[in-house]
């Protein structure tokens, strides 16, 4: 007998939240770790009376995410209520987007570790409001609530089921974290819940062109769980499927713990949300003005970024795709570049750009990898990196030294833009030769340094599997 | 005293021939005295009454008093105060405070208004009668024996037994105009989002609105130019300067095209409802306005329409009642399912429930369309209706309620002919439009009063556009001025019912 | 369209107000009487006519990205069925 082969379906719903100074519907803060309730206004609330007012802030940060991913961003969008019981939804019913969602459609590019690029499409994104957290502290047999978080902005990003693999997955979670934080729409803090994703897995014979029936994983909010979750749930639902049975569709939950997930809420409990068009919200338009201003305060976006790197200062694939996985690192590269230029006006501005790029991929990306530090926390600053290096194109110094220089910078024994400088004269590093003879082996033997096996979960979301944005 | 014109009091309270605190004790022991048996007040705080009465009359003596600085009004419960209980006739609210003010409330307070006392209305505004308050039912003052019509029956009844000289009210499907014609008094239902919603206690979203009650038009104005304005907190609110609703007041009624529709005047109108608004429309001829057939061919839905929509989202602005955050909770229960079900079965009284029910029901999957969204469709072709009669006409006049006020218990079991009752009010409310109601005289001797009302004018629909907005009150206001001639009318029934020598 | 008993406590459940088995077959009468009442919308002709889910036809109005709340915990705790803590309670299920 052939024995059957299995493909898996996965799409992701990531639960976005908007970095806005107030809530979606309120004046309260959104700043995290504030004491309970300190936070939750009489809208968030909902005492008796009280009226949702949309923050301009969080449409805002939709329609850049809409341009961003290359979608359709409505004209005209309406809210809608879904409508449950539950002591962490105040209001008994969430403001959400039902039929009519602010941005429909789009794709985001991703890279997958073997260099790779896929597609995945994006269905819709919308908005809506987060509900608070019962606090599961015992105050005599009763749970606190913290509303805190009611109210908070978010935006649903809704895939296609256009991935195959648990490893797909996760590269998308990862372009689609790396783009929410390029355009400067969410903070991307997943410890504090600022992105989370839920996960409809399926799997079907090899071939086939029916989807199986799906279970949603609810609130992944590690790439790691998101992995080991779909990991877990494929085999789970294979080993059922070939034991004869059926799959049931339901919403799980991972428990990151037994590593296994396990039913949420079983079949006859299915929810009616009664959704319908929320009458305190009249329709949102958006203007083709409006549009266009925000566009034109978009960033380049890494896809561009990363095209233009390979087309304008020829470095390799690999290379831009590692120096775009985040806007911090592209602008540290940029800046690294900028310095090296400026301290070779007449210099080759394509070998400036890969000596800058052998540096901050190599090197510094090593150092902060250790370090578990970010980029934007990096002792060595762009600035006295591209002295650095401009001491080993000028023959003040051979890689081999510059590598000694800055682990000196590293650790702090000189600082400023010319820290490199004050070491090489402090220890005596200047090489005596012919700079000109060397000039050519010290490009060769700059530092290149592969990243290490990652050993922290920061250190894997810097490694990445870098992803875009379309354009 | 307890005649007088909100314009005469805030002359007399200007001259120091009465202060505030006089004003305000009077109408107190008034309430207290004969008005106790109408039942018409839900909460009186004398206490918290007479300090706002002090502070009015020391800003009437530094010189910085407005139309209404010094003048108590009585306000419905449905809208939060700060200090006072705000139940919206509900078990459910029964001991909730509110910890902040409705933009009404606070209006009336920035113009040295006196919070008289919160009115009794039907639990969460729904019904016609009042008589579904967890504070028991309000009587009319005409026949105690009688409702006052509801939801806003406590205003209503405030005003016409001179408890108040003012009132507010709220409007979801006629429980401002519905009350003030089988009271005998005037109510003023605005356009929709002419008064913010903020802190107006939610029963339908799309259709609620806040308007006044008083004894005269001109007094209406003088209300309207207190609560009506923009207010960033409310989504729905309109935002257009400001506008004075008493401007037009004097303005003759020339020229002015009366449209009757057809419809308001077919079966189902008590003969002597209809013979007296004939009247009062041939009163509109004699004084210079042009009457005009039109037609609302969709009027006969505007009843199941609104009785879809309005439980609709009733059922969903109720949610938020679950015994969690404030309100009543359950004192025995197990688990948090069965916290939520109790709750709400023994805090909400059996009209709220009904039409929570009812309102699940038609967003329930599989019944969505056939009723919510076919519903909302026809309110579409109802304000077509509207929009196509304002074409021939500048407003339409028609009865406010088929019959004169029936009795206390009589509609109580029987939601069906409790909801007929709204035949003429909620088309108004499903179009946004506005509309008032005026006394037109009363029933066979005895003291029934009925009126007309006035739903939209054309030029309401108009001052959706921010250009002219003030055409609107000079319509309503002048056309009501007939009308309120016949107040005397109703005064001296009034002091009847309420025996002994009661002048101030 | 007439609702059964079942039909009726399902809605009753979703909506969670609790219905007595004594009560119920009342509620079941009322709610169909109003569903008749309710019905006359079937036959009305709605093709190719948009649904008015607002009073009026205006957009939204959109408020500034500020804080503009502050903390009154205090006082929106005072009115809480039961907080003994900074945290609004309620049992668990």
């Amino acid at each position: 007998m052939k024995k059957v082969t299995w493909e898996t379906v996965i799409g992701l719903e990531t639960h976005v939240q908007l970095s806005t100074r107030a809530k979606i519907f309120s004046g309260a803060a959104t700043a995290f770790g504030a004491p309970p309730n300190s936070q939750a206004c009489a809208v968030d609330l909902a005492l008796p009376g009280v009226l949702p007012v949309l923050n301009r802030g969080a449409v805002e940060r939709a329609i850049r995410f809409g341009l961003a991913v290359g979608a359709q961003v409505r004209s005209r969008s309406l809210f809608a209520r879904k409508n449950y019981f539950y002591p962490d939804l105040p209001k008994g019913y969430q403001i959400s987007q039902f039929d009519a969602p602010i941005v429909l459609g789009g794709a985001l590019r991703i890279v997958l570790a073997d260099g790779t690029e896929r597609t995945v499409r994006l269905t819709r994104a919308h908005l809506e409001e987060d509900a608070g957290k019962s606090l599961h502290e015992d105050f005599h047999g009763m749970s606190g609530i913290d509303l805190n978080r009611a109210g908070t902005p978010l935006l649903e990003v809704v895939s296609e089921p256009d991935m195959r693999s648990a490893a797909e997955a996760v590269a998308y979670a990862r372009a689609l974290h790396a783009l929410v934080r390029w355009i400067d729409i969410c903070d991307g803090n997943m410890q504090e819940g600022s992105f989370r994703c839920d996960a409809n897995v399926s799997v079907r014979p090899r071939g086939a062109s029916d989807l199986g029936t799906r279970c949603e994983i609810k609130n992944l909010n590690s790439f790691r769980f998101l992995e080991r979750a779909i990991e877990h749930e494929v085999g789970r639902q294979i080993a059922i499927i070939e034991e004869g049975g059926r799959i049931e569709l339901e919403t799980r939950l991972y428990d990151p713990d037994r590593d296994e997930t396990r039913s949420m809420r079983s079949k006859e409990e299915a929810h009616d949300y009664r959704y319908f068009p929320e009458p305190d919200l009249l329709p949102l338009e958006v203007s083709a003005a409006w549009l266009g201003e925000v566009g034109a305060s978009l960033p380049e976006l890494p896809a561009a970024k990363r095209e233009r790197y390979v087309r304008e200062l020829a470095l390799p694939a690999q290379d831009a795709a590692t120096l775009t996985a985040s806007r911090e690192t592209a602008e540290y590269f940029e800046a690294v570049a900028a310095g090296l230029a400026a301290a070779e006006p007449t210099g080759d501005r394509a070998a400036q750009a890969k000596a800058a790029a052998n540096w901050v991929a190599g090197e510094l990306a090593g150092a902060l990898n250790r370090a578990d530090v970010e980029i934007g926390a990096s002792p060595v600053c762009a600035r006295s990196l591209a002295r650095l290096i401009a001491r080993i194109r000028d023959g003040t110094i051979s890689g081999k030294i510059a590598k000694e220089v800055f682990d000196a910078m590293w650790a702090g024994e000189a600082a400023g833009d010319a820290a490199a400088d004050a070491i090489i004269e402090r220890r005596g590093l200047r090489q005596i030769t012919d700079a000109g003879a060397l000039e050519g082996v010290i490009d060769e033997s700059s530092p290149r340094i592969p990243p290490r096996s990652p050993s922290t979960a920061a250190a894997r979301r810097r490694r990445s599997t870098i992803s875009s944005a379309r354009q | 005293m307890f005649d007088a014109s909100l314009s005469e009091l805030a002359d007399a309270l200007a001259a120091r021939r009465l202060s505030s605190l006089e004003l305000t004790r009077l109408f107190l022991d008034r309430i207290a005295g004969p008005g106790a048996a109408l039942n018409a007040f839900i909460t009186v705080d004398p206490e918290l009454s007479l300090a706002q009465a002090r502070a009015s009359d020391r800003r009437i003596a530094a010189g910085e008093a407005g139309p209404l600085t010094g003048i108590p009004v009585a306000h419905k419960d449905i809208f939060v105060a700060e200090g006072w209980p705000s139940t919206c006739g509900s078990r459910m609210l029964a001991n909730f405070a509110s910890p902040y003010d409705a933009h009404v409330i606070e209006r009336f307070n920035a113009a040295g208004a006196v919070i008289l006392g919160k009115t009794n209305m039907d639990e969460f505004a729904m019904g016609s009668s009042s008589e579904s308050s967890w504070f028991g039912a309000v009587r009319n003052p005409w026949d105690a024996e009688r409702v006052p019509g509801g939801s806003s029956g406590g205003s209503a009844a405030a005003v016409a037994a001179r408890l108040a000289p003012a009132a507010t009210g709220s409007d979801t499907g006629g429980s401002i105009r519905q009350p003030a014609a089988l009271s005998g008094v005037c109510g003023l239902k605005p356009t929709y989002g002419v008064v913010s919603r903020y802190g107006m206690i939610a029963f339908a979203s799309s259709l609620d609105q806040g308007g006044p009650f008083a004894r005269s038009a001109a007094d209406l104005a003088v209300l309207m130019n207190v609560m009506a304005g923009f207010d960033p907190r409310d989504s729905t609110s309109l935002e257009r300067p400001a506008e004075d609703y008493a401007r037009d007041l004097a303005r003759p009624l020339k020229g002015l095209r009366v449209g009757v529709p057809a419809e308001y005047f077919g079966a189902g109108l008590a003969p002597e409802v209809g013979s007296a608004v004939e009247a009062a429309i041939a009163a509109l001829e004699r004084l210079g306005a042009t009457r005009v057939d039109v037609h609302l061919p969709n009027a006969g839905l505007s009843v199941p329409a609104y009785y879809v929509i309005a439980p609709a989202e009733a059922s969903s602005n109720l949610s938020r009642y679950d015994g969690v955050r404030y309100g009543y909770r359950a004192a025995q229960y197990d688990g948090l399912v069965d916290m939520y079900c109790r709750t709400r079965a023994e805090g909400f009284g059996p009209e709220v429930k009904r039409r929570i029910l009812v309102g699940t029901y038609v967003l329930s999957h599989g019944y969505y369309d056939a009723y919510y969204l076919k519903a909302q469709k026809i309110r579409r072709l109802i304000a077509r209706d509207f929009a196509e009669a304002f074409a021939r006409c500048d407003v339409i006049a028609g009865p406010t309620t088929p019959t004169a006020a029936f009795r206390l218990g009589e509609k109580v079991e029987d939601p069906v002919q409790m909801y007929l009752n709204d035949i003429y009010t909620v088309a108004a409310n499903l179009a946004g439009l506005p509309a008032l109601s005026v006394p037109c005289g009363f029933v066979r001797g005895r003291a029934m009063p009925f009126p007309r009302t006035r739903p939209g004018a054309k030029v309401a629909c108009r001052s959706g556009s921010s250009s002219s907005a003030t055409t609107s009150p000079r319509r309503g206001c002048s056309a009501s001025r007939t009308s309120t001639s016949r107040r005397p009318t109703g005064t001296s029934a009034c002091r009847r019912f309420l025996g002994e020598g009661l002048r101030a | 369209m007439s609702l059964t008993l079942p039909e009726v406590m399902r809605i009753a459940a979703l909506a969670r107000i609790a219905v007595t088995p004594a009560e119920a077959a009342g509620v079941q009468a009322q709610l169909n009487g109003i569903l008749g009442l309710l019905e006359q919308i079937d036959a009305v002709d709605t093709a190719g006519v948009e649904p008015m889910y607002h009073a009026r036809d205006v957009t939204l109005r959109l408020r500034a990205d500020e804080v503009t709340e502050p903390d009154r915990r205090t006082a929106f705790q005072a009115v809480a069925p039961r907080s003994r803590t900074a945290c609004i309670s309620c049992r668990r299920s």
